[in-house]
């Protein structure tokens, strides 16, 4: 089917938001009703945005300074002492620098300590490869007893963190700073190993996280315009995995493409294509950074170089779909 | 997850009332008659094992007695006890000291110290504080206590709790960059609460510290990050037990001096007893060296 109305770039008709705004205000709105709240930062009370936070509730701001290893542990530390600590840091720190502390302290230990990768993907841009924090799916999701969230707008980021509060163990949440436009209303909620469906379509699926969500929305448009009905997936939860939808999408369509800001490696994709190699074989192509550090260049730049755009991810639906007359 | 046994608690009770009774000599009497049983205890878990670190278990076995037979304010029938003490070994290794000490406090049954490093047992080769009560945090990386320490005195601060923290380092251990991250943060809030035990043994796995990546000057190394410190015979309970009732209103340091092997003749001091499992016939001897 084919719409009449023309196609335009998202950014033309809508307005973007950095999510880290959205975290800060349900963070604090959460410390009002919860006194067991604290936040724990590495210096980074302004890239994780809690000026705000800092000024309401002073005494529950913990900043240990540049010392991620020493940020994850004091919050290991203060969860055993009954408080409920959010790490916010930047992504590629907290979790290229802590990794043993998260994975002995926070995942194996059990703690109730809430993870904030700030700013993931390619957020940094120009600044470069050693800021990107596109290595984050791959590493955490080799850890046991860690779910990992990746809202794609400020509503998922915000209802990331009321889920996150409630879930009484620990948990990884990657709050984007690449401007996304609103997807989902105020009320939205989060269940651990579900995806949630955005357009319905049985010619191909579109399984994205995070900041690519709404791109897959515009590409399956695109596609619309081309009679090409794509399933639209948004996945909050990447670890645990939504199996159910992935096995579905592999039954029920001719092919499914992933796509997020984070290696192919093993991210989002590489658990999709591991579902569905086991349960329902299919064509799965992974969009994401293939295996190499990013040249220098903006954030749109980069997306755009690695094919994580509207047109890249139609193009890469089109691919599966000429596999699959094969 | 493995809980207390109750006539175990209250022997353990019986006996904090009499260390704490007892003149000075009955009391180091006392508690070195417990630390010998800690150590037998230890032998026969590394002798069923086939496997354990018995160097360190036995550099930091009575400092482990000391603490909780007469410091430590905790309640091994209520494990989780907010105001309780914590107590983190950060070095992991000497995980059998730290599980027959918790057994004769009664936090588990002691028949469970058999099971030791078998198969689907609680009791891993380092501990995990989501099967055996007494475990504050899983351990075993090192470098990983002190930070949490930090974390569990600022979070007695922010909830008026008097419990105090006790973080047991093993001295090869400092030269993990994160402990001193961590020793600068509780230097730079002055987190009173929190005292560094460094079972400073002189060895490590492969050498002597000094010819591995030196420590010393040690204490000025606490010093110079805002940490009070104390230097202490660590095979002495007395003394060890004076040290830990000093209160100050910075993080201290007990730099503990102890041996590693302590106990048994042929393994004091001795590099390759690090985890060296005893013969048969090395078992019969240092069990008699540590039946007083």
């Amino acid at each position: 089917m084919i719409e009449s109305t023309p196609v335009r770039p998202a950014t033309d008709r809508r307005t973007m938001f950095d999510c880290r705004q959205a975290f800060a205000e349900q963070l604090a709105a959460l410390a009002r009703v919860d006194e067991r709240v604290v936040a724990v930062c590495n210096d980074s009370v302004g890239s994780s945005n809690l000026a705000g936070f800092r000024d309401e509730f002073p005494d529950r701001l913990v900043n240990v300074g540049i010392a991620e290893q020493n940020m994850v542990g004091v919050a290991a530390g203060l969860a055993n002492g009954g408080l409920l600590p959010f790490v916010c840091a930047a992504a590629p720190f907290l979790t290229g620098r802590a990794l043993e502390q998260i994975k002995a302290d926070i995942a194996y230990a059990d703690r109730h300590v809430v993870l904030c990768g700030m700013s993931p993907g390619v957020a940094y841009g120009q600044l470069g490869p050693t800021h990107h924090s596109i290595e984050d799916l791959s590493w955490l999701r080799a850890i046991a007893n860690l779910p990992i969230v990746v809202p794609a707008d400020p509503a998922q980021t915000r209802a990331a963190v009321r889920w996150a509060a409630s879930a009484d163990g620990p948990s990884y949440l990657r709050i984007p700073r690449s401007p996304v436009p609103d997807l989902f209303g105020p009320e939205t909620t989060l269940e651990p190993g579900r995806f949630v469906p955005l357009t319905e379509g049985d010619d191909v699926t579109l399984v994205a996280a995070g900041t690519l969500v709404w791109r897959a929305v515009e590409a399956a448009t695109l596609l619309r315009h081309e009679g090409v009905s794509a399933r639209v997936l948004a996945a909050p939860f990447v670890e645990p995995l939504d199996e159910a939808a992935v096995i579905a999408a592999a039954r029920e369509t001719r092919g499914i493409v992933s796509v997020e800001e984070a290696t192919v490696s093993g991210g989002l994709g590489a658990a999709v294509a591991g579902v569905a190699g086991r349960y329902c074989p299919t064509r799965v192509r992974v969009l994401g950074v293939p295996g190499v550090f990013a040249p220098t260049g903006d954030v749109e730049f980069l997306l755009r170089y690695f094919g994580l755009t509207a047109t890249g991810i139609a193009d890469a639906a089109r691919a599966v779909l000429a596999d699959a007359a094969r | 997850m493995l809980t207390s046994s109750r006539p175990q608690v209250e022997q353990w009770q019986a006996f904090r009332d009499r260390v704490r009774d007892a003149g000075r000599d009955e009391r180091a009497l006392l508690l070195a008659t417990a630390s010998d049983q800690i150590r037998r205890d230890v032998l026969t878990m590394i002798e069923r094992a086939g496997l354990g670190h018995v160097g360190g278990d036995f550099s930091v076995t009575d400092i482990l007695v000391t603490l909780y037979a007469s410091v430590l304010s905790v309640a091994p029938a209520e494990p989780d006890w907010p105001d309780r003490d914590r107590l983190i070994l950060s070095k992991g290794h000497s995980a059998a000291a730290l599980y027959a000490t918790l057994a004769s406090c009664g936090f588990f049954p002691a028949t469970e110290l058999a099971t030791f490093m078998a198969p689907l047992s609680a009791l891993s080769g380092h501990p995990d504080r989501t099967k055996v009560p007494g475990i504050e945090t899983n351990t075993g990386p090192l470098g990983h206590g002190l930070p949490i320490g930090v974390g569990t005195a600022l979070a007695a601060r922010l909830r008026n709790s008097p419990a105090r923290t006790v973080v047991i380092l093993g001295d090869g251990e400092l030269q993990e960059g994160s402990n001193w991250e961590a020793a600068m943060c509780a230097g730079h809030h002055r987190l009173g609460s929190l005292t560094a035990v460094v079972d400073r043994n002189g060895l490590q796995q492969g050498a002597r510290t000094e010819d591995t990546n030196a420590l010393e000057p040690l204490a000025d190394r606490w010093r110079s990050f805002g940490w009070s410190v104390a230097e202490v015979d660590g095979h002495d309970h007395a003394a060890l037990a004076e040290v830990f009732a000093v209160r100050s209103d910075r993080p201290t340091a007990v730099i503990a001096h102890t041996q590693k092997g302590r106990g048994v003749s042929f393994m004091t001091d001795r590099v390759e007893w690090h985890h060296k499992v005893p013969s048969r016939d090395e078992l019969a001897l240092a069990r008699a060296e540590l039946s007083r």
